[in-house]
Parts: C-alpha cells; structure tokens; sequence
C-alpha cells in the first residue's frame, strides 16, 4: 500500500498508470520555468510544479497531468496553467481521455494574474471537452488538498475521486480566519477543518463520487471506474446539477455544521463518522448521501 | 458610470430589468439583435452559494429556452463570499456550475458578453467575467485576484516591496491594466459613447475567449502561457 498523499506527483502518476507506459511533455529536461518567480527571489521547479504527459489505463490511452503540493503548495502560475490548459486542447483533438491529480491550494499569488487566467481557461477547455463527450476526471487526496481556483477546477470535471485525506474547498481555512476572525473559521481547529473540506464530508453531500482510501491501487481503481461513467455535459446534465444544488440549498441550507447534515441525511451516529474506516464509512454512507449520479 | 446610467445608455427604450439586492435578472431589447438577457451581481457584493445559484437558474433557463440570444453580463463584485457555510455547503461547485453553464451557452450559440464596471475578484471574478466569450470593461474597473494588503501577508512582503515590484511586470498586481495586458479584458469601452453602440459592435465580432493566452502574449503580459500550451499539443499529437 502505498500512500497517495504522502506520494508526489511523480509516484502518483506511477501508481495510477500502467506499468512504464507514462511519457511525459516538456519534462524538467527541458528546464521550462516560471519567469516570474527570480523577481521575487524565490526558487523554480524545472518543471514548475505539474507533470503532464500521455501514459496508458487499462491498456487505454489517457492524458495525465500531476500537481507538485510541495512546490508551492501546487499553485498555478503561468507555465503550470499553461501545461495544463495545452493537455486539454490535446485531449479534444485526440478524443482521449484526461485524468487531473489535484494537489494545490489554488492561484500562485507571486503571478496571481497569470495564474487566474490559466485557471479561467482550463475551465473553457474542460466545458469544451466534456461538450464532446470526452471524461475529464479528478482525483484529489494529496497533501495541499484542492483549493482555491483548483476548487473550481474540480467542480467542472466529470467525475471526483476523493480520500478521506482529500479536502475541496474555494477559500481555505486560514483566509477565512484572516478576513472573518476565528468565530467564523478557526483553522487550527483540524477536526474541524475535516469536517466542512473533507473528503468524507463531500461524498456524503455529493461533492464528490468515489470514496477511496488514501492508496495508490485504490486511486487507480476508482480511476478506471470513473473513466466509464457518463462524460457529456450538456443542456440537461446543467438542468440536473441546478436542481441538485437548489436541492442541498433547501435540504442543508440552514445548517452550518456537517454533523446536522449528516444527522439529516440519516447517518447514524453522525459524531462517529470522521473516525470509521472506509469500508465503514462506505456501508453506512454509499445509500444514505445525497448521490451526485453524473449530475455535474 | 452607475448600474443605472449604464442599464440607460445599454437600453435607451427603457428596460424591464430586475434589480434586486445583489444580483440582476431581465430581458432588454437592443436594437439590430433583438432581446438580450441581462445577468449581473452589483453594488460590490460577494458571490455566494445562493446568490451564484440564483444566478444559475437564470442561466440555465436562458439555455433550455433554446433561442440563442445574446447574454449580457454586468458585473460590479466582490470575491467569492469567504464564510464557513458557503464552503461547508459545497462554494466550489456552486461557481464551477455558474461558470459550466456560461461557458456552454457561449458554445451552444448564445453570445456571452461580460461588461465589468465595477470590481471583481478571484473566485467571482472567475465564475461571471471569465467565464464570458467577450469581457470588456469601463474606465474605472478593478479587477483582482488578491488586494495587496492580503497578497503581503501571504508573501510576507511589505506592500511598499510589492507595489515597487509591480511597476516592472503586470503579471500579479490588481488593475485593469495588468488584466488586459494578461489577455483578461479584450478592451475597455468609452463612458462618452452610448454603450448599446459599443454592445452592438462587440456583437458583430466572433467571440475571443479561446484566444486569451495568444492575446496575453501579443500584450506582453504572459510571455509563456501561449507558447507552453501550443507545444504541449504539438508533443501530444506527435506520438499519438
């Protein structure tokens, strides 16, 4: 077993990939670097914090790209974007599928503009993709989470893999804290921080739609069933996803803590559920939560 | 300009347009086009669960209606609403649902026209003005992705540094400028021409939001950004 959040991207692609069958564009050879971070002294990646490549899933074809959360924290500066927003116009053309390791915590703030448009064009190019019926998926376990733009980013994919380890959020805890005070948000609060980003908590609400333990086989498998699900985004998936969202805001709206929404939901004995094992957790939530059923 | 001198120089006829606390919903006539369906947020509010889901509705009806019209957006923001509610309750996929919907209305033959007039900022910024065919923009306008005050904190960095910094590059600090130069903003309008002109000019235009990168490029705002991504698929469609 081999931990997913503890791994980096490179591993991640390693365990998510067919044995030796990953190639990589523009690799750290290449030494193609953020020309902005010198004027903030602060050191570059040679491959500025993401791995994009091809590589095969099943015997299948899938493009790849792996977020570094500890260059950075996975942030998206210009060249970073940049890998990723060219993978999803290679993906279009090649009608092959993309598979996205989130790791980062969303906009690098040292090329903020840069790093905003990218995430802006990203977005485009996975709308662009899904409207012809191509997957774009999303895994998310790794130590910086997803937040930010990346957040966003993954609200536009076809189908979420997540970990208990995996949080999913826009404005992550300590900005809350910075802009609101610590009544709003106290992020040092960890359990907490796990029940309002986490992995469990945005299964149980349909943020997300595969649970799987912080393990590399396990993303791998999860990966291979979310590269079969329903892809298409169209008219009718949007209507569905508006009425699912209209629904949680009636359901749970009212609520502002995730252990009422669970109680909600009918789990049972909600103040127990950040300690149940993923095959626990899995018996007690798979028929109870609020099923996203590819209305994303 | 104000939201309402604007709504006036947009629909000189008059125009039912609902103004509510935060955000605005309506159809307004414009000459040569037809009806237009105008959304926005005003008045510098956040961008929340309930109001980015309102807003989507209204999205979403204008795209099951089928009648390809064009869709106007006015946006005058804050960030993204930062309270523990909106994020427990899901914030992310609220935006990305606004900005999906946007976006295929865009591809499925609407034309989606963002005019920022008043601020906007990261996570609002992303899901109303950038996720427009067309972005334009009023003098006045102030785009950002993060105040300088917070990018300080973060970078640790005094804001005399940051700002001293920012005269060299457009590549992080707020600003209409450094948005345009970066691809954002296709071009800033004139307050002294009646803006359904500016509109209609706009509209005779094909959309230019796949082209931000190349136009970041040309501006010298992103140097690489264009370049990266071409080279990427060049290396993808060679070994396939």
């Amino acid at each position: 077993m081999t931990s997913w959040y503890e791994a980096s991207a490179r591993q991640r692609i390693d365990a998510l990939a067919d044995p030796d069958s990953f190639e990589e564009f523009i690799g750290p050879e290449e030494r193609e670097i953020s020309p902005h971070l010198a004027l903030f002294d602060l050191p570059e990646q040679f491959d500025d914090g993401i791995v994009v490549g091809r590589a095969r899933l099943s015997g299948k074809p899938i493009l790849v790209a792996a977020q570094e959360g500890r260059f950075m924290g996975g942030a998206f500066g210009e060249v970073h974007g940049a890998k990723l927003t060219g993978l999803l116009r290679a993906a279009r053309q090649l009608r092959c599928p993309v598979a996205i390791l989130f790791d980062t915590g969303g906009v690098r703030l040292q090329e903020a503009n840069a790093g905003e448009m990218a995430i802006a064009e990203i977005m485009r190019e996975i709308v662009l993709a899904r409207a012809e019926d191509i997957p774009v998926i999303g895994l998310i376990g790794g130590r910086a989470g997803c937040f930010g733009g990346g957040g966003l980013i993954a609200g536009c994919c076809s189908t979420l893999v997540i970990s208990e380890h995996g949080r999913l959020s826009v404005t992550g805890p300590e900005v809350i804290e910075t802009n609101r005070g610590a009544d709003e948000f106290d992020s040092k609060d960890r359990a907490l921080v796990w029940r309002v980003t986490g992995g469990k908590h945005r299964y149980l609400i349909g943020g997300a739609d595969l649970f799987v333990e912080d393990d590399g086989a396990a993303f791998r498998q999860a990966a291979i069933e979310a590269l079969s699900r329903r892809a298409a985004l169209d008219i009718l998936v949007l209507a569905d996803e508006q009425k699912r969202l209209e629904r949680r805001l009636s359901r749970f709206g009212a609520m502002s803590e995730a252990r009422d929404i669970w109680a909600a939901l009918g789990v049972s004995r909600p103040e127990a559920v950040p300690g149940l094992a993923t095959e626990a957790f899995l018996a007690e939530g798979r028929h109870k939560r609020e099923n996203a059923h590819d209305a994303r | 300009m104000t939201l309402d001198e604007i709504l006036a120089s947009l629909f000189p006829d008059g125009h039912p347009i609902d103004i509510g606390p935060a955000i605005l919903t309506g159809v307004a006539p414009l000459e040569q086009f037809g009806p237009v369906h105008v959304l926005g947020i005003h008045g510098r509010n956040f961008l929340g669960i309930d109001d980015a889901c309102a807003l989507a509705r209204q999205a979403v009806d204008i795209l099951a209606s089928g009648d390809r019209q064009p869709i106007l957006l006015l946006v005058d923001s804050a960030s993204q609403r930062m309270t523990r509610r909106d994020e427990l309750l899901g914030l992310n996929e609220y935006l990305a649902h606004l900005a999906k919907t946007l976006i295929l209305a865009g591809i499925r033959g609407h034309r989606v026209v963002a005019l920022l007039y008043g601020g906007s900022a990261a996570g609002a910024f992303i899901a109303t003005a950038l996720a427009a065919d067309t972005l334009a923009a009023l003098p006045g306008a102030h785009p950002e992705v993060m105040d300088l005050p917070s990018m300080a904190r973060v970078t640790k960095l005094p804001i005399a540094v940051l700002e001293e910094k920012a005269k060299a590059t457009p590549i992080f600090a707020p600003g209409l400028d450094n948005l345009a130069r970066t691809g954002a903003v296709l071009e800033t309008w004139s307050p002294d021409i009646p803006l359904d002109a500016q509109l209609r000019e706009v509209l005779t235009r094909p959309a230019a939001a796949g082209n931000r990168d190349a136009l970041g490029a040309q501006r010298q705002g992103r140097p690489k950004a264009a370049a990266i991504a071409a080279r990427i698929v060049e290396l993808a469609r060679r070994g396939a």
